[in-house]
């Protein structure tokens, strides 16, 4: 039915204004101005827009939480890291909780609110590449009202040994918001590890808007791993990556959610120039009424690229699994290679799984393909297993072991690839403890 | 809803019986004026005996109408239609109640003869073997020729025009017409239920396994007609029926539209094998003209281990918006779809299918192969889902596409939506152009690039191809091979 709907401004969307407004005068207003346009002419996203049919946005924020315009006062103690740590708690950057002093020669990190007050123009463009998730109101969303974020440049021919941590956290308490930019500029012919982790001191109802952008040069190896990790059941959080790869790159994101309220990781990613490979992996660990997000752009702009996209959701309780993928070969983009890959394990009844895995192809040389399954545990498997005397439950949990570590597996960060795994089998452990 | 509170405050306004006596209802008339309003819908009914029920009928169809917006989801990109720029009614010239083929207007069938149409072909195949097809040849909006229908009268299946339904069996007409495809459901169907001209319908009364495969061609003929056909077929519980659609028109500058429903209901143990052939003039090779193809096509397994199966082969139209889906509902019940999209020149397919499982136990397969060529778009769109209670629901999809030349698309957008543990839906899409070893390999053997390219492609479209009844398979291959004609080198 197709019944017009007249639209007006929810109460949401009017807080969010009021944000906006006081956000403006925060550096880059030209930038911000257009953002908030882009983002007042759609408005939050809802199940009519065909990119959050799954994730209705519009319907789960009713109140908007307030975004605080200076860093808080919390100094929480974090425990040791293998990595060098930028830390932003609750919006902003927080140098006295980093290890700038362990940054590498060659590695620049500085607080996007410095870098905006330069106003270096390309800065400012390679922050928002144009074209690249701007047609996402949540992306819109977050240019506009981006409270801080850090500006990270490797420079060219760099190879950083060290990862380097991203860690976004929030402090908890009553409802908070948070909305940051991050920028990782990685110069040509660097190699470097990224990780990013998510995490709430105190689970709470945070609403959270983050964007990572990475403008990667040519002949670039580049690792970025999320965990994003739990959070409260009324927490809606959306981490857009925005990726720009010029040609002859490497580039491979994992992500790991570990569920609460809700979580959308989107993924915008243009290939810039020739000859780059991308692969992107996740694995989704859903319970209660958790409901996880993920949705892909893969923009085949230009010739002889490859793209590789694995996914797996493994839904327990009454969760919600999503996953669209868009692969996007433009004309003239002769010899892609693109191939995408979705599984869903549904170990409960009241779970659910949508997907949808799209290919949208305007050159003839290309090989692309996709595949998306959906199902429970396999009962010969799971019978094979049992009829050697392992007990019902831990048959399952190998089984499930089993089916995530096909993308973990992808992971080339050795310690990162074991702190994935633990944190599977911990999931594991607490699912048996609960049965 | 302002738009609609704004209709339902029209309608109100105009006193009906003020319109009793100025009335349009020139009978003879062999075409409706231009336009739609509720006169027109009143005159097509009047046209056709319709009882009251189905004048009231199509009127709410038409007041719900006017509260809808055209749908812009789809992947195709055309001039906007001007719906009061459309005749909704045209009757072609007719000599009262042929019963045979010696009866029918022989202009008729030459033009059905320069179309390639093999009305008599059933004649050489019941002679040669004891298949045999009955063919109700819609022309323009009305049924001409009905035959066979003495032999499918004695198995005790109707087969008749939709309109001679309407007054020969009105309580199953009543009983299942809107029934799968609701006067509500969309834009075209509420349209379609609006003006609908004819069409065809089936009953196969329970245990019957229908002696023959029921056939239909359906052509546009005059210029400027929009046509609307209504499509029903029941196959009662453990009965068998394979209907054939055929489509074919000639050149025509002027876009023209399409807008038909087809409702299937298959009871317990029943089962309905419909195939299509679709070869409308898909306009020139500048994308002008070409038909305008919006149908709603929707099977309703209504009974327990139930079984629809949709076979088309799409390779006509300038624009394709199709989706013949099944709603798996009795549990146990089967559900089928099988397609080739071709496109070529500058047309536009969005095509693909809904299974809908709500019974358990139901199973679903869907197998489409697309062909782009020229400068074609080529859409597959597809909705898998399984209802909380569709336990055991099982799955498959495979949809590949053909790329040939470098201007055109072909897309991907497959729906998989899961509330049921225990259902395993599996979807696999492959997107590739015609292997260069493939080729090399046929011309080395002396075929041309074209002749090649044909092979590779009948080859890339078997698995769909032997699922067509034998009169299609033929003609099927053949209009592959002459819709890419001009899509090599």
């Amino acid at each position: 039915m197709s019944v017009q709907a007249i639209e007006t401004q929810t109460p949401a969307e009017a807080a969010l204004a009021r944000s906006f407004a006081a956000m403006q005068d925060k550096g880059a207003a030209e930038l911000r101005r257009a953002a908030w346009a882009a983002f007042s002419r759609k408005g939050l996203p809802n199940r009519r827009v065909e990119a959050w049919h799954y994730t209705d946005l519009r319907a789960a924020l009713r109140v908007v939480a307030p975004l605080g315009d200076a860093p808080t006062q919390a100094s929480p103690v974090l425990e040791k890291s293998r990595a060098v740590r930028l830390v932003v708690l609750d919006g902003f950057f927080r140098p006295d909780l980093s290890d700038l002093a362990a940054l590498p020669d060659g590695v620049a990190a500085q607080s996007l609110r410095e870098t905006l007050a330069g106003a270096d123009a390309d800065v400012l463009a390679a922050l928002a590449p144009s074209g690249l998730g701007g047609d996402d109101a949540v992306v819109a969303l977050n240019a506009a009202l981006m409270q801080d974020g850090v500006v990270v440049r490797i420079a060219p021919g760099l190879h950083v040994a060290r990862p380097l941590e991203l860690a976004i956290l929030t402090s908890g308490g009553p409802a908070h918001g948070a909305c940051t930019r991050s920028l990782i500029v990685a110069g040509d012919g660097s190699k470097a590890c990224v990780i990013e982790r998510s995490k709430a001191l105190a689970p709470s109802g945070a609403q959270e808007n983050h964007a990572l952008v990475f403008a990667v040069g040519s002949n670039c190896e580049i690792e970025h791993v999320a965990r994003i990790a739990p959070q409260g059941d009324d927490a809606i959080r959306v981490y857009s990556l925005l990726l720009a790869l010029a040609g002859n790159s490497d580039f491979k994101s994992f992500g790991l959610i570990e569920g609460g309220g809700l979580v959308r990781r989107q993924i915008f990613a243009r290939f810039e120039s020739e000859d780059s490979r991308v692969a992107f992996d996740g694995v989704s660990l859903l319970r209660a009424r958790h409901h996880a997000d993920i949705t892909l752009f893969i923009d085949h702009a230009s010739a002889r690229c490859v793209s590789r996209e694995r996914f797996r959701t493994i839904l327990d309780g009454e969760a919600t699994g999503v996953f669209q993928g868009k692969v996007v070969v433009r004309p003239g983009a002769q010899k892609t290679d693109g191939a995408m890959q979705s599984k869903a394990l549904l170990l409960s009844e009241g779970a659910a799984m949508n997907s949808k895995p799209e290919l949208e192809i305007f050159a003839d040389d290309v090989v692309c393909g996709h595949g998306a399954t959906c199902g429970r545990l396999d009962a010969d498997q799971l019978f094979y297993l049992e009829a050697r005397g392992l007990p019902r439950r831990e048959a399952e949990g190998l089984l499930i072991e089993g089916f995530a570590n096909e993308a973990i597996d992808n992971v080339s960060d050795e310690a990162a690839r074991e702190e994935f795994s633990a944190a599977l089998r911990a999931w594991l452990a607490a699912r048996e403890n609960n049965q | 809803m302002a738009a609609r509170q704004e209709t339902v405050a029209r309608v109100a306004s105009i006193d009906v019986d003020a319109y009793k006596y100025g009335f349009f209802t020139d009978i003879e008339a062999e075409k409706a004026p231009k336009g739609l309003n509720e006169d027109i819908v009143r005159f097509i009914s009047a046209k056709k005996n319709e009882p009251q029920w189905l004048t009231d009928w199509r009127l709410g169809a038409y007041r719900r109408w006017l509260t809808m917006a055209e749908p812009n989801w789809a992947k195709v990109d055309y001039p906007p239609i001007d719906y009061q720029d459309l005749h909704y009614y045209a009757a072609p010239k007719s000599t009262p109640g042929p019963t045979s083929l010696a009866d029918v207007d022989p202009e008729l069938l030459r033009t059905y003869e320069k179309l390639g149409i093999p009305l008599r072909e059933q004649e050489i195949l019941a002679g040669v073997e004891t298949r045999r097809v009955a063919v109700d040849a819609v022309f323009d909006s009305v049924s001409v020729a009905t035959t066979f229908k003495a032999e499918l009268a004695r198995a005790g299946v109707i087969f008749c025009p939709i309109s001679e339904a309407v007054r020969e069996h009105p309580e199953l007409v009543r009983k299942y017409l809107g029934s799968v495809v609701p006067v509500t459901d969309n834009f075209f169907a509420t349209l379609n239920s609006a003006v609908f001209s004819d069409g065809s319908f089936v009953y196969v009364p329970p245990g019957v396994r229908c002696p023959m495969e029921l056939s239909t061609y359906f052509r546009i003929n005059e210029r400027n007609t929009g046509q609307f056909e209504r499509t029903l077929i029941i196959a009662d519980a453990g009965s068998y029926v394979s209907y054939l659609e055929g489509c074919t028109a000639p050149r025509r500058d002027e876009n023209q539209l399409h807008a038909a429903v087809v409702e299937l209901v298959a009871l317990d143990d029943a089962e309905i094998k419909y195939s299509t052939v679709q070869n409308w003039y898909p306009g020139d090779s500048a994308g002008k003209g070409g038909v305008f193809n919006f149908v709603t096509k929707r099977g309703d397994c209504r009974g327990r281990n139930s079984h629809i199966s949709w076979t088309q082969v799409e390779t006509g139209s300038a624009i394709t918006w199709k989706y013949p889906s099944c709603i798996l509902r009795g549990d146990g019940s089967q559900g089928e779809f099988y397609s080739i999209a071709v496109s070529n020149g500058r047309q536009q397919v969005d095509s693909g299918t809904k299974m809908l499982h709500l019974g358990k136990n139901t199973r679903s397969r869907i197998i489409s192969k697309g062909i782009a060529a020229g400068r074609s778009q080529n859409t597959y769109r597809g909705l898998v889902s399984a209802h909380r209670k569709a336990s055991g629901a099982r799955n498959f999809t495979n949809c590949d596409s053909l790329l040939i030349g470098s201007q055109c698309g072909a897309h991907t957008v497959p729906y998989i939506e899961s509330k049921n543990a225990s259902a395993v839906f599996e979807h696999e899409a492959t997107t590739s152009k015609i292997s260069e070893d493939q080729l090399f390999y046929c011309m080395q053997r002396g075929l041309s690039e074209e002749e090649a390219t044909a092979l590779i492609v009948n080859g890339f479209v078997r698995e769909v191809l032997q699922k067509l009844p034998m009169e299609f398979a033929v003609e099927a291959q053949k209009l592959i091979a002459i819709s890419l004609e001009g899509s090599v080198g």
